[in-house]
């Protein structure tokens, strides 16, 4: 999309905003057909009742405990079976989730935003979570981008579920340019201490949300799905959250549900004058402290493994199973991998 | 709960939200049941407060017309135990059906006669797991579960007895949540405040045979597994070390209860090993 697209696309939202849709579903699992039907009824209810654009949560082409089926209900984004969405988007724009395909024959979490009849962005999710009651990375491949991109209502950009909480992630594609973030989610319940008719999961997405929001100044467009796989409850409890932090539309928790509202451009530019937090952000220390912290980081797995070799060698010549000390400045060249695991540093405050 | 000291209290139990745990429970038996195209269950019904609680909650979320109650009763069941049974089946509306096991329990165990009381607890268990598959095949139902995270967790049950179960809604409350939730929910008192006992054999009672009480064991249990205290931690808190050591080997023995056969791995896909599917798989 080009430059003067965009910027109609800001005028347009400058004067009226956009209508937004999340539809809170309930997939069903490992059944692509029937989730396909749900959502052409999704997009054509959300089309009827006005609505630009309209948002599903997380896989929700396929639901979520997929496990071995991920390689079965694999898609490519230019799939047949995508078509009637993709037509449907010509009249509405829409944002779902599916596992994608690469060609290389790697599966992906992804959310895809369709736009004029074919594919405008795809979001591979990076953070795919693997502990406690999560086993994403045993299934699915990691992304390794995060960027906004321009739809004709503004410049947007797609986080799923984990991502959006790490903080860094929502800070690259706010920098990038979202003035609106979208985070489709499959988030479950647990945790039920505490007042309220919502878990303490959902309590803490909320509180976040709106911090997030109100912070960096932009729209947070959350949707979660609802429903029960295998005794797992997702919490729904979708949400459109302002500029300001303020709850623009809020969706009701454990049930299927739809929620819409109006997404101004003027509400940013409020928020953004009042508190200029992008602005102020210094990309260059950023980079530069990151780079150091990642220095630092290498450094430390270097001497790590320099000081297993050592002690793989002495054990070698038949020497005692001793602890080997690294010698001064030990190190040893290694490849920088992504997912770089970051550790605290021991001795620098 | 008369019977349960609560002093020795040393770890604060959370405050559980019950109105929400209600909520999600129904939620969950509608669900599940709806999703392999059935609307009913049945749930063996002793009197006790989980199975109480069970039948509660199916009867809020289907409707009390699509749960039925089973009483099983062995002659030397109480007959308090059955009488509360059946109040609290009036109390929630749901129906009921009982079925002797005397019979087919004595004719067994007449050609084993040296069999102690374990052995026939265990099968009266067993009993009652195939009465209730036998009536949800013939009420197309499923069954309900009653066990609790307490129970679970310490092994104390019959393996495929009253462990058998499609869905359990109480299997991550501990009991003394279980008790909470069945005054939320407005059980009779009677069921709430009576001593739990599994009842298979006169005057048995759960904490008098642990030789624990539920509210201490809870107590430990949520340090230990949820918050995964250390055994140091534990004394620190005031447990005394015997009763900490006992309780992790009942949890760590007793694993093999909360666990499908261990199948012998021999090709490239072995079942739950590398052929991994959800249990609500297509629905």
């Amino acid at each position: 999309m080009g430059s003067d697209d965009a910027a109609i696309g800001a005028i347009r939202r400058r004067a009226k905003g956009t209508e937004l849709t999340v539809a809170q579903t309930s997939p069903v699992l490992g059944d692509l057909e029937a989730n396909l039907e749900g959502h052409l009824e999704g997009v054509a209810q959300a089309r009827d009742g006005g609505a630009e654009l309209v948002v599903f949560p997380e896989l929700s082409l396929t639901g979520y405990r997929l496990k071995d089926t991920v390689p079965e209900l694999a898609l490519s984004t230019r799939d047949d079976a995508l078509a009637p969405l993709k037509e449907a988007s010509r009249e509405i724009s829409i944002v779902f989730g599916m596992v994608e395909e690469a060609g290389d024959h790697r599966f992906f979490n992804s959310a895809v935003y369709l736009e004029e009849g074919s594919v405008l962005a795809v979001h591979r999710k990076v953070y795919l979570p693997t502990y406690g009651m999560f086993d994403e990375q045993r299934y699915f491949a990691r992304g390794n981008r995060l960027a906004a991109f321009n739809t004709k209502y503004g410049r947007t950009a797609l986080l799923v579920c984990e991502d959006m909480l790490h903080t860094t992630a929502l800070t690259v594609v706010a920098m990038d340019g979202a003035s609106t973030v979208i985070v489709p989610s499959a988030s479950p319940a647990s945790d039920v201490t505490g007042p309220g008719d919502v878990d303490a999961n959902g309590r803490h997405w909320e509180s976040y949300n709106r911090v997030m929001a109100r912070n960096l100044g932009l729209h947070i467009v959350y949707a979660n799905r609802c429903g029960v796989e295998d005794g797992i409850t997702f919490w729904g409890g979708s949400e459109i959250v302002g500029p300001g932090g303020e709850t623009l539309a809020k969706a009701a928790y454990y049930e299927e549900d739809t929620i819409a509202a109006v997404l101004a451009e003027p509400a940013v530019r409020r928020r953004r004058i009042q508190s200029p937090v992008l602005r102020d952000e210094d990309l260059d220390l950023d980079i530069n402290e990151l780079a150091r912290i990642r220095g630092r980081v290498v450094a430390e797995r270097e001497r790590a493994a320099a000081i297993k070799d050592r002690a793989r060698e002495e054990r070698g010549k038949g020497g005692p199973r001793t602890r080997v000390k690294p010698e001064r400045g030990e190190r040893r060249r290694r490849r920088v991998e992504p997912g770089l695991a970051v550790v605290p540093a021991k001795d620098e405050d | 709960m008369a019977e349960v000291s609560q002093e020795s209290a040393p770890a604060p139990f959370p405050a559980t939200n019950y109105a929400l745990v209600e909520r999600l429970l129904v939620d969950f038996i509608r669900r599940e049941v709806t999703k392999v195209g059935l609307e009913r269950v049945v749930v063996g019904l002793s009197g006790g407060v989980d199975s109480s609680v069970s039948a509660s909650l199916a009867a809020r979320s289907l409707g009390a017309g699509k749960v039925t109650g089973i009483m099983m009763p062995y002659h030397t069941s109480s007959d308090s135990s059955l009488a509360d049974a059946k109040r609290v089946a009036e109390n929630i509306g749901i129906t009921t059906e009982t079925v002797e096991i005397t019979a087919q329990i004595d004719a067994y165990f007449e050609a084993f006669k040296e069999a102690g009381k374990l052995r026939r607890g265990n099968k009266m268990a067993r009993e009652r797991m195939t009465i209730l598959y036998d009536f949800s095949a013939e009420r197309e139902a499923l069954v309900l579960g009653t066990s609790n995270k307490t129970e679970l967790l310490l092994g104390y049950g019959t393996l495929y007895g009253d462990m058998a179960s499609a869905i359990n809604p109480l299997g991550d409350l501990y009991k003394t949540q279980v008790w909470g939730l069945a005054a939320h929910l407005g059980l009779p008192d009677a069921v709430v405040t009576k001593a739990p006992s599994a009842d298979l054999w006169s005057g048995q009672t759960d904490e008098a045979e642990l030789g624990f009480g539920y509210r201490e064991v809870d107590e430990l249990l949520y340090r230990m597994v949820d918050e995964r205290a250390t055994a140091d931690e534990l004394v620190e808190d005031g447990f005394k070390p015997d009763f900490v050591r006992r309780i992790g080997q009942m949890v760590q023995g007793s694993q093999f209860k909360r666990r499908l056969p261990v199948i012998a791995k021999l090709s490239t896909r072995t079942i739950d090993m590398d052929f991994r599917y959800a249990r609500d798989w297509g629905r």
